[in-house]
């Protein structure tokens, strides 16, 4: 494989990739600095007011806790559904397979204000009134899906003699569950949780759809937009991409450590 | 596929047929029967609302039950510009995802082999924008093309722009706007399938005289097709619903406005919902029939 247009061609668009991928996050975090007053267009002078007294702001806060609390909820509820149907997805045979992996897709394929607007008609139907645990509703529902599909390429990568020495061994079903099954597919549940947790929190349309008089940190940028988003926005969305950031890179040095180790005892 | 990973170990439905079909219900059924209540009935009361009619007694904004098939008619002919539009996006900004993330995919997934750590924190890099808020990144973009911005004013100076014309508001930005924040969601499928791209097809290629580009057509693009499909299709669909980047706060103005701006303000603000239900359910029926199309002429159904 030698390209004739040199060795330097790839790894110089990559970094162009990655300078055009990066611009507006370095572009939020440096405005998340900006002395500014109402709205945050022009550059003000440097301050590390609006990271200090972020709640300052009214609003900002609480749309923020709203987001955690939701995007908890919905994770605990999404997470425990879609690893119950990913283990029998993938553990056991059984009729209308076919059909079920279709309703789990379907989710997945459908745009997101198709259901938001559907959930609203629903919502409407019945008379529910929409809030906070409306959001959670519609939260667990396209979380779901993506949870079965990262939960089942774990379960499948499971090797089943572990759970077969258990049996052996004279465990009942629950304890080679609780004790084996479970803490094997930890890591595949954590990260489905995390992604869950991702969506949740990041989601804006199905969630304006739903949302009634509540807010939640996307829909609090999206109402300021009309008039000017403040930096204490910014301040928030910032400290979520830093933990996000510091835990998945945590993740991937303490899986090379655990690599490394693994490779000088062998 | 998944079966694959079991084998011969799967136990056998002989066994134990009556315990293991009661625990497959217990785990099958909570699950399900969330997804009946809060995502098929939502669509039947989608397309119950979309043939409702005006309450003949009522005020505004009241509907009564109905079979009023002309909504769909209606919304067609009045919002047919928006449909076109939406579409018309949606595959642009798809291409040109595709166009950009193939080769960064390719160096990450083959490149890159013999350094893991680079690739891992490479991988992290093209996630990055997941982890800044959606609202957030797109807001940037339109304050780094702002009217005042310097990029702008330069256009203007250098005679690339009329002095009149700017960027925000424009299909260009728009456009530019869903590619962006949708590139992760085409890179890392690419990625998947080129990271699993047996290297020694590549040279076998080459060692039968054939040329970079012949190997690419004949080797690496085919064997990438998975990687394709799923790309194309995680980019498509949510671009094709999109309402952020098209709307006038964002990266928009009216003339820009994609079918996913009519919803929401037709649902949301002017309280047409039956209007609003009838285009919702278009654009879903729209978007099933190509998928299924797509998938099809493709042969890649397994995928699903």
């Amino acid at each position: 494989m030698r390209f004739s247009l040199g060795k330097f061609t790839l790894p110089v668009y990559a970094v162009l990739a990655f300078i055009y991928l990066l611009i507006p996050i370095v572009y939020t975090f440096v405005f998340s600095f900006n002395n500014s007053l109402k709205t945050n267009l022009i550059w003000r002078g440097f301050t590390f007011d609006k990271w200090t007294n972020v709640c300052q702001r009214e609003g900002v806060c609480d749309a923020f806790s709203n987001s955690v609390f939701i995007g908890v909820i919905s994770t605990l509820f999404a997470t425990v559904l879609g690893t119950m149907i990913a283990i029998a997805l993938v553990r056991y045979r059984f009729k209308f397979r076919s059909s079920i992996n279709l309703l789990l897709f379907l989710p997945m394929a459908t745009p997101e204000v198709v259901l938001g607007a559907g959930l609203a008609s629903q919502f409407f139907n019945l008379g529910v009134q929409k809030g906070i645990w409306t959001i959670i509703i519609a939260h667990i529902m396209f979380c779901l899906s993506f949870v079965v599909v990262t939960v089942k390429a774990r379960v499948a990568s499971l090797d089943p003699a572990l759970e077969e020495a258990g049996r052996d061994l004279y465990a009942n079903p629950r304890q080679v569950f609780w004790k084996i099954t479970f803490p094997l597919l930890l890591p595949g549940i954590a990260s489905a949780a995390l992604l869950s947790f991702a969506l949740s929190f990041d989601d804006f349309i199905i969630t304006n759809f739903n949302a009634g008089a509540d807010m939640t940190f996307p829909r609090y940028v999206y109402t300021a937009a009309a008039r000017g988003v403040p930096a204490e926005a910014n301040v928030v969305g910032c400290a979520v991409f830093l933990l996000a950031i510091l835990l998945v890179l945590s993740t991937q040095i303490r899986g090379e450590i655990k690599r490394r180790r693994l490779a000088k005892t062998h | 596929m998944a079966f694959a990973a079991f084998g011969s170990n799967n136990p056998t439905p002989s066994n134990k047929p009556t315990r293991s079909g009661k625990v497959v219900i217990a785990l099958l059924a909570p699950g399900l029967a969330y997804l009946a209540m809060f995502f098929l009935t939502p669509l039947f009361a989608l397309i119950m609302v979309s043939l409702e009619v005006p309450d003949p007694a009522g005020g505004y904004a009241e509907y009564v039950p109905g079979f009023e098939w002309g909504n769909y008619a209606y919304v067609i002919s009045e919002y047919f510009p928006h449909i076109l539009r939406s579409f018309g996006y949606a595959l642009t900004a798809t291409v040109l995802a595709l166009l950009i993330s193939y080769p960064l995919a390719y160096f990450i997934g083959v490149k890159a082999r013999p350094w893991p750590m680079l690739q891992k924190l490479m991988l992290t890099l093209v996630i990055a924008p997941f982890f800044i808020s959606f609202l957030l990144r797109t807001l940037a973009w339109k304050q780094i093309f702002s009217n005042e911005s310097w990029i702008v004013t330069s256009l203007h100076n250098m005679g690339i722009l009329d002095q009149t014309q700017y960027v925000v508001g424009t299909p260009f930005m728009v456009i530019f706007g869903l590619t962006y924040n949708f590139i992760p969601f085409m890179t890392l499928p690419l990625y998947t399938s080129l990271e699993r791209l047996d290297t020694r097809y590549l040279e076998a290629g080459s060692d039968l005289y054939a040329t970079p580009a012949k190997v690419f057509r004949k080797v690496t693009l085919p064997l990438s097709m998975p990687g394709i499909i799923s790309g194309t299709l995680l980019t498509f669909i949510p671009i094709a619903g999109d309402y952020v980047n098209a709307s006038g706060d964002f990266l928009g103005s009216s003339s820009t406005a994609m079918i996913g701006n009519v919803i929401e303000s037709n649902y949301l603000q002017i309280n047409d919902y039956p209007s609003a239900s009838a285009l919702s359910v278009l654009l879903m029926g729209v978007i099933l029939v190509l998928v299924s199309v797509y998938v099809r002429k493709s042969g890649t159904e397994d995928l699903l």
